[in-house]
């Protein structure tokens, strides 16, 4: 923890037409480490993340990717840091009309002067990485919603990125291929020394893999817990955030729905 | 009354009501038999009536003979009891059954005395107006602003071809070129020949069905070949463009090249501009030829042979008027392709939206050709072409 942060996020404030959604979110991330951000639906956990790759602009505030701001980056500085992410969209957003192999190529083509027999090998080995270089020459629709992410994870890495981003990476999957998922994190994180930045809300894949988690939470629009998820369950007086630890709905929500 | 309600107010569960007057001055209403959505249709209007009738009573709904209550029922009960009335004059429910009661206790009925919020507040014509005239000036300006980055980034494509991804420029011709040559092909030549056809009877009336052939040959040249291939390539390419690019960012494809780094513009856009620039003077070229054979095949049946036909239209019409038909096709080629690309980069979310971009192409699509067409006849009227 001693070394140099990641990623810094200071003062960052965001939301969409004056509406803030996020206030004041201030956390860094160490290399290496699994970070996960957690919160119920609609706290701002995917705004957040889309904010990290710099899709939106924030209404305020700086987000420092090794040492870099991506909020002001322009041009081949803004190429140059996005070279250094990878980001798996929820839905896999791989490219419907390529392969998967081409999926993977894809990004090499762009950035490197690789022949194209080159391309094509790192492409099967990060499908390798994924177990799915078998599916090389598949279609995205012709396999199943797990293996679709796991490819956008491979597309992810395509470059060697020193992040990678995932955006609800066990959203609409079974216990056990969400498993599986988690520990393609931890084989990944563990032999590549990639820093994981993990947008979830999937209590069991947090445990699994989660070195250190920001929480964060609508009522207050900033982050309300920070640290070890596990210590965060057994000791944490929040009551929002044990409420989130145990799986206990909040009193008003149910008089509401009931 | 519906056969459904009926039936069921035919068995011995429906619901009644009896309205009697209780000895201390209270209004009295007597509910029984089953509450649901079917039944309480008949009793609901009279319930409410006999309430409103006394306001400045006391009103006792005496439940005890219901047997059955769902949402339904518990609905007409929280209906009866969120009538504004005075303090002295309260409606009260009685003698509902414990399981019964559990289901109206969720209810607050004086919180549901508001109107249920309107989503979307109407406005008046006046900001009606307003705000569609803002969404048309800032709608203007993105394709200004569209067409800028479009430009821009052809330039950039032009000065480094490396960077152009040429794989999909060719599998794009073949999409937007040669698989809309059928099509191209039969419309032209319909044209041609109910031009030739139409033209012919009055004018055979002079004899001079001759001059048809410099009629066809000249206004498919100069308009509707360019124009024809144009709307067809709008409601083919066009349409196909945003449906496709807007798909892609429904599945947040879009947000994946963003953060590879790559440009959706120079990616999508560029390759499918160039697809329509390469293939739109070609199929116009291809356009213009079958409109004429249909012409002279036409007029063949008022015994002017096809070499008769040619000839003439090579008397009168000249090179010039293909190339002006000709200089418009890039131009339409930009407008439609680029068009079609915004709105598909413009595309909101939800299954729907993909559709509503494919529309908006095609009708702003076509708006622009017309409008622009109008300004080259503007510029070859003053240059005498």
């Amino acid at each position: 923890m001693t070394a140099a942060p990641i990623i810094r996020v200071e003062e960052f404030t965001a939301g969409y037409d004056g509406n803030v959604l996020l206030r004041d979110i201030n956390f860094s991330v160490s290399r290496g480490e699994v970070f996960v951000i957690l919160g119920g639906s609609g706290c701002g956990k995917s705004t957040l993340l889309k904010h990290m790759v710099s899709l939106y602009q924030p209404m305020t505030g700086r987000i420092f990717i090794d040492g870099d701001d991506i909020v002001v980056a322009e041009g081949e500085q803004r190429r140059a840091i996005l070279k250094k992410i990878g980001v798996m969209y929820q839905s896999g957003a791989l490219f419907g009309s390529m392969t998967l192999l081409e999926n993977v190529r894809l990004p090499l083509e762009e950035y490197t002067a690789l022949d194209l027999e080159a391309m094509d090998l790192v492409a099967r080995m990060k499908l390798k990485l994924v177990g799915l270089e078998p599916f090389s020459a598949h279609m995205p629709s012709e396999i199943s919603g797990g293996m679709q992410k796991r490819a956008a994870i491979a597309r992810a890495m395509a470059l060697d990125p020193t992040i990678l981003f995932l955006d609800e990476p066990s959203a609409g999957l079974d216990p056990i291929t969400s498993a599986e998922l988690d520990q393609l994190i931890l084989r990944l994180a563990g032999s590549l020394h990639i820093t994981f930045v993990i947008v979830t809300h999937e209590l069991a894949s947090i445990y699994a893999v989660a070195d250190r988690v920001i929480m964060l939470d609508k009522r207050t629009r900033g982050i309300i817990a920070e640290g070890d998820p596990k210590v965060l369950r057994d000791t944490s007086d929040n009551p929002w955030v044990r409420q989130f630890f145990r799986r206990e709905a909040v009193a008003e929500a149910v008089a509401e729905t009931a | 009354m519906t056969a459904l309600a009926s039936a069921l107010g035919a068995s011995a569960s429906a619901a009644t009501l009896a309205v009697a007057d209780g000895a201390d001055g209270s209004r009295e209403l007597r509910l029984a038999g089953r509450l649901d959505a079917f039944s309480i249709a008949a009793v609901w209007a009279q319930a409410r009536s006999a309430v409103a009738q006394v306001p400045e009573r006391r009103v006792v709904v005496d439940a005890a003979m219901v047997d059955y209550c769902d949402g339904g029922g518990v609905a007409m009960l929280v209906d009866l009891l969120r009538q504004e009335r005075s303090a002295q004059a309260p409606v009260t429910v009685r003698g509902l059954r414990p399981e019964f009661q559990t289901l109206l206790d969720q209810f607050d009925p004086a919180a549901l005395r508001a109107p249920a919020a309107a989503h979307a507040q109407r406005l008046n014509a006046v900001e009606e107006i307003g705000r569609a005239a803002l969404i048309t000036g800032r709608d203007i300006a993105t394709q200004v602003a569209f067409v800028g980055e479009t430009s821009s980034a052809l330039w950039y494509a032009i000065r480094h071809p490396a960077s152009v991804r040429w794989k999909d420029v060719g599998y794009l011709c073949e999409q937007v070129g040669v698989n809309a040559l059928p099509i191209v092909a039969l419309i032209s030549f319909l044209l041609g020949l109910i031009l030739a056809f139409q033209s012919a009877v009055p004018m055979r009336q002079f004899g001079a069905e001759l001059f048809v052939a410099d009629l066809v040959g000249l206004s498919i040249l100069r308009e509707l070949g360019p124009l024809m291939t144009a709307i067809l390539f709008a409601g083919r390419s066009g349409a196909a463009f945003a449906a496709e690019i807007g798909t892609m960012k429904v599945n947040e494809e879009l947000n994946a090249l963003t953060t590879m780094g790559l440009d959706p513009v120079r990616f999508l856009v560029v390759t499918r501009v160039l697809a329509a620039l390469v293939m739109m003077p070609l199929l116009t070229l291809f356009a213009d030829m079958i409109g004429i054979l249909g012409g002279a095949l036409t007029m063949i049946s008022f015994n002017i042979p096809i070499l008769t036909f040619l000839r003439e239209v090579d008397s009168l019409v000249n090179l010039k008027d293909l190339w002006a038909g000709l200089a418009k096709t890039p131009v339409f080629a930009i407008l439609i392709a680029g068009i079609g690309c915004l709105r598909g980069l413009q595309t909101q979310t939800g299954a729907s939206a993909v559709g509503i971009s494919a529309t908006r192409a095609v009708v702003s699509g076509i708006i622009l050709l017309v409008v622009v067409d109008g300004i080259y006849a503007f510029i070859y009227y003053l240059m005498d072409i």
